[in-house]
């Protein structure tokens, strides 16, 4: 059906590497789902817009062609082939749909661009559409605005234009990387029920090997523009040829925690009936107040690790801004080594530290990181000298060259990054360590170091961290107990192998069913 | 009923930005030296103290600065806006005379610079980094950088003197008694030059704001999609492009039309109009206080009039800000 | 450096650099290739450009030498250019930065006072201080940054609120970092690149402006300013229009000069930003 061969594709001048694609070959039969897996950077999503003619400018194609049911794109025929016989979904579903024009109007747009049919005909037809991706509401998901759908519903949405007019071949980009795991389920079911319903052939773009064991018939691994395996998906799952296939098979972390260790009943942080409500005030703006934590109470042992878990909007990110200190909650108690957190910012920097997620985010650009991790102490009386000397110390222990102190927040990766955040961190040498989603930003392999130095830390120096994640896999590996939240409150907690072995609420039920690949990978 | 609860609590947040500038401004004019009276007497070739103290009681010049300006804002209310001496008329309709021919150039001179600048800017875009754009980006540059009053002088020059095609002043030929369309004829022949003039650094900046608009706008992610459902490239720049692109304008209108009317002052003098930026000019050399009172407060009323139906009309545009 | 360096290989931002530079040249020299006093009677009023070797540009109709005044009417609008840009823009960072970083109630009454600023049209704010303080030099400069200011403050602002909501400065607060440190450190050295940009419209503004008061003959009559000049031209404008062409080019040009120079920084400081 569709054939790409020897594809190559180049990067700007100023690019780290020649070439994006290089000598991609690969087919993709009707009826089949084909997942190209890799890290950033792997050219994974270069290869989807290749084939749709759409790359973004700078790239080009340099050698290899494409072809569909034997005929090859080029040129101006590509325009009249999008839409029509190749449909694509991309990942970010808040964008991806224009703001300003009704979701009726863009579905109605394929037909009313592409073929004769009259108005009533293709209304209806577009309302089929949405009944078939299985949105809730379908009469009212036409008349609305993109800003009033969620980010399911809006795939669902681009899913329903991007099949609109039956094509032979859809590519996915990442399609659920941005969704919640329970919604994610619910999109790979619905991609996987449609595409065996009209046999189409599905080009899946992904990084997550879990979802790779959910829904591919054949597997492609890319690493830096190169096709190191491909096969079938059981193979390549199950029997992996090419190392960097098993080191990325191995870097995902199981959803079985390991046994429990002994931990010690002294209590580092206690938090009790917390609550938080947002958008309840102004007087001429009304909102629906959102109840972000709902009587909250946890606790957390010294030396050990707590987890929270759980999907967007229920409340766990909030509750780590409340424990930092970042947010201060409506209602409730915070203690730490048995007193209520200080309200000075000085006296509460020995005690709560924080890790964020956005590695790029997390440093100032214009200044030397050592000095950033310096500061700190510096802020609260330490000689500079001492300070600085701490810092490259801290350098040495997170697993970098103490001599990087001097350098700049571009001249690092995401995970080198991560690693100065946490020696930022640890600089004030703090009684409870916060960390808000440390690894989601990074890619797997990355993301295993980072699990394992903040592990090894945590052995070395005693820490006590309370780990706020939507990953359970990440979760099953670093916690000793966990906690499950929803929409503010705390349905389920305990030690993390006896939740995730023999989880109590539906809540945490449906999370864990929801999984991608638990069955099959990181087992 | 979203839209008219915007409406009104976007005008409800302009009330205190209007008292801090009526306030603002009634105590700086008392710093002035010399008051209308002065000027009275200054025009009247000089006169005695006694006089000059009566007037000031007339005028309530002579009560303490509190009791003005608390006097001054319930006029305000009552839209009384005082008595001008030098005019010998109640400033409202010394105001309301000069009115109209503000309003006539202010309109027209908006309406050139944001169609002319939308399409010159649609176009630049189409074609960036091509001949088209750089011409246009770089008349755009010619046109921001050129001091109105001196583009209207040469205008005049050349439109007038030389070629008399157009006049090189005032507002309408009235001993010709014109009336119908030959009289809307010949006040468009007197607006010619003017409404250019005025246009022309609005016209510089909205074709730059269009430009990189479109620009901005074509790269998002929905535009994207547009062109994998396989939408023709006119088609994408209709209905997906332009719509979002036209958003930053209607705010860059809101932003200019303080702009325009401080422009008005040194256009209408340039072209002898009968506006409401020459009575402001004509009332500082006057130094006829109350006159300029009422000028700034009847300009801030319309600059908030005006970023008023901005605001409508962008929530008109973009249903995310009604919800 | 890197920002120094792609300046320099723009010619955009070279072409700007040299039109800003002649200006700047002719301010330098104006007291040596015209040591007089430029508002001094120099010979018979209004000779065309050419006429007499003695004034290549001319005379005006007080028979003042126009290119004596075009050379020292750069260094006025270099000066009110200049002071006044300085003036608007730390006002602004000021307002801007306060309410950026500290939001709430801070913010609201800055905002207000901002708002109450760019609601008048400040072309009439400048007549009404202009009226109030006279028109010397120094009152026109300082009136003028008044008027220019809101613009950057929002500006700042609109950076700060971004900026302060980065994990690094919520990072610099938990290690305990004053306020003076975080707004200082943190915040404004990533805030100052498009404020930087934004200052060549504030100068552009600000000789425009100055110039429009001297045409209207309300600046300070004391000094060879360009609009001034533009403005004594009117009254012969069907004849010897030059007398008001030549220092409107300086100014176009000028101006022209600061712009290019803006964008070229533009496209030095905010690479990803653009467009060519």
């Amino acid at each position: 059906m569709l054939r790409v061969e020897s594809l190559s594709v180049s990067l700007p001048p100023t690019a780290d590497r020649a070439l994006a694609l290089d000598g991609v070959t690969f087919d993709l039969s009707a009826g089949e789902i084909l997942c190209v897996v890799g890290e950033s950077g792997s050219g994974k999503s270069v290869t989807a817009s290749a084939i749709m003619g759409l790359l973004a400018p700078g790239l080009a194609v340099v050698a290899g062609e494409i072809s569909l049911g034997g005929v090859v794109l080029r040129g101006d025929a590509w325009r009249a082939l999008r839409g029509r016989r190749i449909g694509m979904v991309f990942q970010e579903p808040m964008t991806a749909l224009n703001p300003l024009m009704r979701v009726g109007t863009q579905i109605a747009e394929m037909w009313r661009v592409h073929t004769d049919l009259g108005r009533a005909e293709i209304a209806a037809r577009s309302l089929r559409a949405l009944e078939e991706v299985g949105l809730p509401d379908p009469q009212g998901a036409l008349r609305a605005y993109p800003h009033q759908l969620s980010g399911g519903q809006r795939q669902r949405v681009m899913i329903a234009m991007a099949l609109a007019l039956e094509p032979e071949v859809l590519i996915c980009d990442e399609p659920t990387t941005a969704l919640d795991v329970t919604t994610q389920a619910q999109v790979l079911t619905l991609i996987r029920e449609l595409q065996k319903r009209r046999g189409t052939a599905v080009l899946f773009i992904t990084h997550d090997f879990g979802v790779v064991a959910e829904i591919a018939d054949r597997v492609a691994v890319m690493q830096r523009g190169v096709i190191v395996e491909q096969g079938a998906a059981a193979d390549v799952l199950e029997t992996p040829q090419h190392p960097y296939t098993r080191a990325l098979l191995a870097a995902v972390p199981a959803l079985q925690a390991p046994p429990p260790r002994v931990l010690n009943d002294e209590r580092v942080l206690e938090i009790e009936g917390l609550v938080k409500t947002y958008g309840a005030r102004g007087m001429l703006r009304r909102r629906q107040p959102v109840r972000a934590l709902d009587d909250v109470s946890l606790m957390l042992r010294a030396g050990s690790t707590l987890g929270v878990v759980g999907e967007s909007g229920s409340g766990k990110s909030t509750l780590a801004r409340c424990v930092a200190g970042m947010l201060r909650a409506d209602a409730g108690l915070i203690r730490v080594a048995g007193e209520p957190m200080p309200k000075g910012r000085r006296a509460a920097a020995r005690l709560v530290q924080m890790v964020f997620q956005d590695p790029y985010a997390s440093l100032n650009p214009r200044r030397r990181v050592g000095e950033q991790v310096a500061q700190g102490p510096m802020a609260l009386g330490t000689p500079r000298g001492q300070a600085m000397s701490e810092a490259r110390a801290l350098f040495e222990l997170v697993g970098l060259d103490a001599e990087a102190v001097s350098r700049f927040p571009h001249e690092f990766s995401g995970g080198q990054r991560q690693r100065i955040g946490i020696a930022r961190a640890l600089a004030m040498k703090p009684r409870v360590l916060v960390a808000d989603e440390p690894v989601s930003a990074l890619d797997v392999s990355v993301q295993a170091q980072v699990l394992a130095l903040l592990r090894d830390l945590q052995a070395r120096l005693g820490l006590s961290i309370l780990f706020i994640t939507h990953d359970l896999r990440v979760a099953a590996q670093i916690c000793d107990d966990v906690a499950v939240m929803q929409r503010g409150v705390v349905v389920e907690h305990g030690p993390v192998g006896t939740v995730f072995a023999a989880p109590k609420h539906p809540y945490t039920r449906s999370l864990l069913a929801s999984v991608p690949g638990r069955a099959k990978v990181g087992a | 009923m979203k839209l008219l609860a915007l409406a009104a609590r976007r005008l409800a947040a302009s009330l205190p930005a209007l008292l801090l500038i009526l306030i603002g401004l009634f105590l700086l004019l008392q710093l002035a030296p010399g008051d209308t009276v002065d000027a009275l007497m200054a025009q009247m070739g000089g006169g005695d103290a006694a006089i000059a103290a009566d007037l000031r009681r007339f005028y309530g010049l002579d009560l303490s600065v509190t009791a003005r300006l608390g006097a001054y804002l319930w006029r305000l209310v009552t839209l009384d806006l005082g008595f001008s001496a030098i005019y010998g008329k109640p400033v409202a309709s010394v105001i309301l005379e000069r009115l109209p021919a503000t309003l006539l150039l202010m309109m027209s001179a908006l309406f050139f610079a944001f169609s002319f600048g939308m399409a010159l800017g649609v176009v630049a875009a189409r074609r960036v980094n091509q001949w088209p754009d750089t011409l246009i980006s770089t008349l755009g540059l010619i046109f921001y950088a050129t001091p109105s009053f001196w583009f209207g002088l040469m205008a005049i020059v050349v439109f007038s003197v030389y070629l008399q095609w157009l006049p090189a002043g005032g507002f309408g030929d009235v001993a010709m008694g014109y009336t119908g369309w030959a009289a809307i004829w010949d006040t468009a022949t007197y607006l010619v030059l003017p409404v250019l003039t005025l246009a022309l650094i609005f016209l510089a900046i909205a074709l730059r704001i269009m430009r990189a608009s479109m620009l901005e706008v074509q790269g998002m992610d929905f535009v994207r999609t547009a062109r994998a459902k396989g939408l023709s490239e006119t088609r994408i720049v209709a209905r997906h492009v332009l719509r979002n692109a036209l958003l930053p304008m209607v705010t860059l209108i809101g932003l200019q039309a303080g702009t325009m009317l401080g422009g008005s002052v040194v256009v209408e003098s340039v072209f002898t109009l009968p506006g409401l930026g020459r009575l402001a000019y004509e009332s500082v050399v006057q130094r006829d206080l109350n006159t300029l009172l009422g000028i700034v407060f009847v300009s801030a009323l319309l600059v908030i009039a005006v970023n008023f139906v901005v605001d409508l009309l962008y929530a008109r545009l973009d249903p995310r800000i009604a919800g | 450096m890197r920002a120094l360096r792609a300046f320099l290989h723009n010619p955009v931002a070279v072409a700007g650099a040299v039109l800003l530079g002649a200006v700047v040249l002719m301010a330098l020299v104006a007291p040596l290739v015209f040591p007089g006093d430029p508002l001094g009677l120099a010979g018979r009023p209004l000779q065309w450009p050419g006429a007499n070797p003695r004034f290549w540009l001319g005379t005006d109709p007080s028979g003042r030498d126009i290119a004596a005044q075009l050379f020292h009417g750069a260094r006025i609008s270099l000066l009110i250019g200049g002071t006044a840009t300085v003036i608007a823009v730390v006002i602004g960072i000021v307002f801007g930065a306060l309410a950026g970083f500290y939001g709430g109630v801070v913010d609201t009454v800055l905002m207000r006072v901002t708002e109450a600023f760019q609601t008048l049209p400040n072309f009439l704010l400048l007549l009404v201080l202009v009226a109030v303080f006279g028109s010397d030099l120094m009152t026109v400069v300082i009136a003028i940054g008044v008027v220019a200011w809101p613009p950057v403050a929002r500006l700042t602002r609109a950076e700060f609120l971004t900026l302060r909501e980065r994990d690094y400065v919520a990072a610099g607060r938990m290690q305990g970092l004053s306020d003076a440190h975080l707004i200082f450190r943190e915040v404004l050295p990533n805030a100052l690149p498009p404020v930087i940009v934004y200052a060549s419209v504030v100068m552009a503004v600000a000789i425009l402006l100055e110039s429009a008061l001297a045409f209207l003959q309300l600046s300070d009559p004391n000094v060879p300013s360009w609009g001034n000049l533009i403005g004594l031209g009117r009254t012969v404008l069907r004849s010897e229009w030059y007398v008001s062409a030549i220092p409107g080019v300086a100014i176009l040009l000028a101006i022209l000069g600061v712009s290019l120079v803006g964008q070229g920084l533009n496209d030095a400081l905010n690479p990803r930003l653009a467009s060519r």
